[in-house]
């Protein structure tokens, strides 16, 4: 996952949404484990469009 | 690591989180309220409106110095701009005060202060602490200095995210249907009706609604609520507000003051709040209403039943989950009706397309209905379009 620090507003739309418990705001940083499963509902989702998966 | 021990840990200072330590405070319980924040109640996620009804049964006194604005009634514009004006005594519950958050919540935690609650500023919860799969506490970060703090009962009060449950084992998933991706501007300089909250229905806002909350003196929070599945192109809430702002020639001269994101879950509540030595309250446990997006009431008072619950278990010195069923019970009867005709109602509202909205819009004016709520909309919508209800009769 790519973050756009600069857009994020550590609002918490994507880590409520995640239904794979892979994302985590740790103080103001988004983090993400090795859980993710690139479903991409947290790119829909972001407000600011902060998020964009990275191509493999 | 520095050790602590309490009878009760809240993890957030919201008014959910600090209404459950007040009450459990009241009742006698030594209690920690952790808030991850430098400031309760900033940076705001909100837009601040809130009925006026529920304050009064919750005990709250109005006080102006976090009442922004008294609202007169509420203005629904259809698609295609017809402005439906209903005033106070025909709104029902949806119109009161548009709140400043930043001094309502820290109103509610100082009543959590006088009840005897520990506040723990700048203090962020990292994990929950299990003990043969017992849940004994929670880990957390006070400014760089990492605690163990042991409680007798958890209490996830930390928002849509809500970390803490997911940490404490509760299935807090939602489907993107039941959410939508929130974007507000704090705008001044802009002319809108001081008194009337205004709420854009339709495709402007794809299965949500634009709203206006004025803030008096020419402010308002300006926003937008976009449902999950409508996302599409990523940044849609802003995309979406960024263009009525464009547009609408009130806000033309206006400037942005402040820029609030947020989640907002629109499903009627978790399947459990409760496990063995935990419970969830307001939005960390989902009780949004799935048509206003309101949460505000809602975390007050599953707060307060949390907190007149925990005292209870502690008298018995039990905290199992069968103890606290009595919070997921208490709040159930509350509000579970409400919220699950609201969530029906938001499905189908979020089906409708703009000609039928326009349709609606009008039809309510033309209509009789003495008092505007969820009800009583969705029975103009039946009368005007059979067909478009007939799996919703349950609801009447």
């Amino acid at each position: 996952m790519i973050v756009a620090y600069e857009k994020c507003l550590h609002c918490g739309c994507c880590v409520g949404t995640c239904k794979q418990n892979a994302i985590y705001l740790n103080d103001y940083i988004l983090q993400f484990n090795d859980l993710c499963n690139r479903c991409g509902r947290c790119v829909k989702v972001c407000p600011v469009g902060a998020l964009t998966l990275e191509v493999k | 690591m520095q050790k602590l021990q309490c009878d009760v840990v809240v993890v957030g200072a919201g008014p959910g989180g600090s209404m459950a330590a007040k009450y459990a405070a009241e009742g006698g319980l030594s209690v920690l309220l952790l808030e991850k924040k430098a400031e309760i109640g900033a940076p705001l996620r909100c837009a601040e409106g809130v009925s006026k009804k529920w304050l009064k049964e919750m005990g709250i006194e109005p006080d102006p110095k976090w009442i922004s604005a008294d609202m007169d009634g509420a203005i629904i514009v259809s698609p295609s701009g017809h402005r439906f004006k209903l005033d106070e005594s025909h709104a029902g519950n949806e119109v009161g005060y548009v709140l400043e958050r930043h001094l309502f919540d820290k109103a509610l935690a100082e009543m959590a202060a006088v009840a005897g609650a520990t506040i723990m500023m700048r203090t962020s919860c990292t994990g929950v602490i299990k003990e043969d799969g017992k849940l004994v506490g929670v880990y957390a970060n006070r400014m760089g200095e990492p605690l163990e703090i042991r409680a007798k009962c958890v209490v996830a009060a930390d928002g849509f995210e809500s970390q803490v449950s997911r940490w404490a084992g509760l299935d807090t998933s939602i489907d993107l249907k039941d959410m939508d991706s929130c974007l507000q501007y704090r705008m001044a300089n802009i002319d809108v009706e001081p008194n009337y909250c205004e709420f854009v229905l339709g495709s402007a806002a794809p299965g949500g609604y634009l709203w206006i909350f004025p803030k008096g003196n020419g402010r308002a929070n300006v926003g937008i609520g976009v449902q999950g599945t409508k996302c599409k192109r990523g940044a849609d809430a802003k995309y979406y507000l960024d263009k009525f702002v464009n547009e609408d020639p009130r806000l033309k001269d206006g400037q942005i003051l402040e820029i609030v994101a947020g989640g907002v879950s629109t499903c009627p509540g978790l399947d459990d709040t409760v496990l063995d030595n935990f419970l969830a309250v307001g939005d960390a446990a989902r009780l949004i209403d799935p048509i206003t997006g309101g949460g505000i009431a809602h975390a007050c008072q599953s707060g307060m039943y949390a907190g007149q619950v925990l005292v209870d278990c502690a008298k018995e010195g039990d905290f199992s989950k069968a103890a606290l069923q009595v919070y997921d019970t208490m709040w159930r009867d509350s509000m579970e009706d409400k919220l699950v005709r609201n969530w029906i109602a938001k499905e189908k509202f979020a089906t409708l397309d703009d000609k039928i909205l326009d349709d609606v819009v009008l039809a309510i004016n033309d209509s009789d209905i003495k008092e505007v709520n969820v009800y009583n909309l969705l029975k103009v919508i039946k009368d005007k379009y059979p067909d478009l209800m007939s799996e919703m009769e349950d609801l009447f």
